[in-house]
């Protein structure tokens, strides 16, 4: 890359005030992608929260067997909405729209996205779906309590009020749609001179392989959801077995697209890691192109394994045997990204600063949850595990230990780039290892209370479950006092902490050469890359250069 | 770094293709679910596809046909700076489609008032394939007439841009998207129409 330090006083805010353009208005209608990225970001975080501290209220009424704080009707409702808003409302949309909207087009040398005001619409589009999901909870029937995938029959018969939820859904599929169309383009047109296939950063092929699945996954999920809205409305009986329909045709197509969404969920969390990982180990990336290549493996072949979802709903013995064999095969490219980050690891000099931690622990957490993963993929044990809280802790360890995770990696390496300013170390470390320990308090347990046989979508327990539960909700405190703990601590850095210049952390891609905070145009002199995105000598030799005033 | 006010072609072109993808995979669902129910009930979706009404389904292949040779040629009649015929040929675009809506509302009325429709009591006590197959007619060319609306709302916008002249002989990509998308909407009545009208 072309490390030339474009360096410039940190007094001039950047983006944050070259427009001379204030207020609201400033924000919500710039066509500026680092201001979407930030606006997806509070809205992202925010109902990250939200979800939180739903997923709080669920192991709290678990704490204990029996009737704790609320009906099993009120549960049904919080374990939808929480589901609900933690997929489609925060990991779905969150590191496309909040990082890759900050970061991607800098990493490649651009100025902005192709299309800056489709990029403003898509974030509108998120906030029309939101209101609109929210709305369902409070108006018609009450809130959906079918859980987050809105399986029928019962989700075309029950009375809450699940057709204003699915349309909103639908219109937050069609945001991820936009977005995903947005970086594709973007990604082919727009990269600077020098900037070649092989010099992309890995975290922008990431979101490439992402922005593919968003379009070619998500139109599915927005047919079948109109599809259970005129089931409901207009009784068109197509999933109705009674009038000939065919339910698992649902699961089919809600499958078609929700197991690649796993892929829109983790790949650019994978992207994250690839970035922090070298930086953070001194070390360039190894294996380059296998990275980015298996980003692409991992959203084609997992375009076919939809159907291990559904290998108790009553598919033929092929079937399951097919998709299980097509499951197994995605585990390659993922474990490939897994031993291309140890082997950086490898004999680096690694600094465990805030952002490599989470890094680190999102490679553990990952591979647990990956391997338990494995356990529900081989057909044969996935019957009996199956709708257990084994699911439930395999998921969380993916999504929450992985995404989560990586979303928070994520934060500690590039908000301090946007802000100018950062955060204390200490309180961060100290934050993580709480969140690290009660995480793991958390869903451990509820893997072997699955093992065990305790079923999911449950209020209530036999009382033999009873130990692991109150574990798994002591270690839902530790996890919440850990993250607000981590979210004071970056906040009050990012706002009132130390300046934060240059490239302290010694990244080689592009962002990292820009100004801090990046101008409204990203670059001062337009940008020709020379180097590969982890190609650290070229930057010792730059940053010399730099130092001695030599000017670029 | 100086904001050279670019305009993109490929870009832009490259976006609609992709956005067309789109399109093509929301239909892709109910075309699944078409091979899916033709397999499970072939009498009665044959029994079905008799009763729509052939001739009425070809004038509508014909106008959605020649409402995009329009399409296409307004295209080219923008290249040649011809903006009269440009605006004449939106024109007849959208005429075919204002065409191509009321045959379908004549279609669904006959069907409706037959007691056809998604629901009614005639097809919740026929056959369930019955059923099924006219749940699949009404989704489909329901979806692909909102599309037409859509498309002729969109190439209305379009003609109004070329009116006062904000599409022009050099830059006229938002033209071009234009007609690309009636050009889906088109592609995808040539399978829906087959698929419900003809084969069965
Ligand atoms: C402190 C954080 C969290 C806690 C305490 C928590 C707790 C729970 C619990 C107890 C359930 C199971 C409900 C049941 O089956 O009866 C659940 C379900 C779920 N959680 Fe979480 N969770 C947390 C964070 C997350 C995150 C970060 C994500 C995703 C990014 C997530 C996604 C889901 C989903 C998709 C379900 C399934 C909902 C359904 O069954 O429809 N959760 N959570
Ligand atoms: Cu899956």
């Amino acid at each position: 890359m072309s490390i030339t330090l474009q360096e410039q006083p940190t007094t001039d805010r950047g983006f944050w005030n070259d427009t001379g353009k204030t207020g609201i208005g400033s924000w919500i209608f710039s066509t500026d992608h680092k201001r979407i990225g930030l606006l997806y970001f509070y809205s992202v975080l925010g109902f990250f929260l939200v979800g939180v501290v739903l997923g709080l209220l669920l192991r709290l009424e678990l704490m204990a067997p029996g009737r704790d704080l609320m009906s099993a009707q009120t549960y049904n409702a919080l374990f939808t909405v929480h589901g609900v808003v933690m997929i489609f409302l925060f990991i779905i949309p969150g590191i496309p729209g909040a990082f890759g909207n900050m970061v991607m087009p800098i990493q490649i040398g651009a100025a902005d996205v192709s299309f800056p005001r489709l990029n403003l619409f898509s974030w509108w589009l998120y906030v029309i779906g939101t209101v609109l999901v929210l709305l369902s909870l409070f108006t018609g029937g009450g809130a959906p309590d079918t859980g987050w995938t809105f399986y029928v029959p019962f989700s075309a018969r029950t009375g809450t009020n699940v057709s204003l939820a699915l349309f909103g859904v639908f219109i937050l599929g069609f945001s991820s749609i936009l977005t995903g169309l947005n970086f594709v383009t973007t990604i082919h047109r727009l990269r600077a001179e020098g900037m070649t296939w092989s010099r992309i950063p890995l975290f922008t092929w990431s979101l490439y392989a992402t922005a593919w699945v968003q379009i070619l996954a998500t139109p599915i999920l927005g047919i079948t959801l109109v599809l259970v809205i005129a089931e409901r409305m207009l009784g068109t009986g197509l999933f109705d077995a009674a009038r000939g329909g065919d339910p698992i045709m649902f699961q089919h197509l809600f499958w078609i697209y929700s197991h690649p969404a796993v892929y829109i969920m983790i790949l650019p969390a994978m992207g994250i890691i690839s970035e922090i990982i070298p930086v953070f180990s001194r070390k360039p990336i190894f294996g380059y192109k296998m990275i980015a290549f298996s980003s692409l493996a991992i959203a084609a072949a997992g375009s076919l394994v939809w159907g291990h979802h559904m290998f108790t709903s009553g598919m033929s013995d092929t079937a399951v045997l097919v998709f299980s064999f097509l499951t197994f095969i995605v585990a390659i490219p993922s474990a490939i990204k897994v031993f291309n980050w140890v082997s950086t690891l490898y004999r680096g000099s690694i600094s465990l600063d805030p952002p490599m931690l989470f890094a680190l622990t999102f490679i553990l957490l990952f591979s647990i949850g990956g391997l338990t993963g494995l356990i529900l993929g081989a057909a044969a044990t996935d019957v009996h595990v199956h709708d257990t809280y084994f699911v439930v802790g395999h998921f969380h360890y993916v999504m929450f230990g992985g995404t989560g995770f990586a979303f928070f990696a994520a934060m500690h390496y590039w908000l301090p780039k946007f802000y100018g300013r950062t955060y204390k170390t200490r309180p961060a470390v100290i934050a993580w290892g709480l969140m690290f320990v009660g995480f793991n308090l958390l869903y451990f347990s509820m893997k072997v209370l699955g093992m065990q046989g305790m079923p999911r979508r449950y209020y209530d327990y036999l009382p033999e479950f009873a130990n692991l539960n109150m574990v798994a909700t002591v270690g839902s405190w530790i996890l919440a006092i850990g993250l607000v703990l981590m979210l004071v601590n970056l906040f009050k850095g990012l706002f009132k902490g130390a300046p934060f210049t240059g490239n302290p952390w010694g990244g080689a891609t592009l962002e990292w050469s820009t100004p801090t905070p990046p101008p409204t145009l990203n670059f001062i002199t337009e940008p020709v890359v020379t180097h590969g995105p982890y190609d650290y000598t070229a930057l010792k030799h730059d940053v010399r250069e730099a130092d001695s005033g030599v000017t670029p | 770094m100086t904001h050279a006010p670019h305009k993109d072609y490929s870009g832009a072109k490259l976006g609609m293709w992709l956005f067309l993808f789109t399109e093509l995979l929301l239909f892709g669902g109910l075309f699944v679910l078409y091979a899916v129910y033709l397999a499970r009930y072939p009498q009665e979706f044959a029994s079905g596809g008799h009763q729509l009404n052939v001739v009425l389904g070809c004038i509508n292949t014909l106008i959605l046909l020649t409402s995009s040779l329009c399409a296409a040629m307004a295209v080219t009649a923008i290249q040649q700076d011809n903006r009269q015929l440009t605006l004449r040929l939106l024109g007849g675009t959208i005429l075919c489609a204002a065409g191509f809506m009321v045959i379908k509302y004549v279609e669904w009325s006959a069907k409706i008032h037959h007691g056809i429709y998604p629901g009614s009591a005639r097809l919740v006590e026929g056959p369930p394939g019955e059923s099924i197959f006219f749940s699949l007619y009404y989704m489909s060319t329901g979806i692909h007439g909102l599309h037409v609306l859509i498309g002729a709302t969109l190439l209305a916008w379009i003609a109004w841009k070329v009116r006062n002249g904000s599409i022009t002989r050099t830059d006229f990509v938002i033209l071009e998207n234009g007609a690309l998308y009636w050009h889906l909407v088109d592609l995808i009545w040539i399978f829906i129409f087959p698929l419900y009208y003809l084969m069965l």
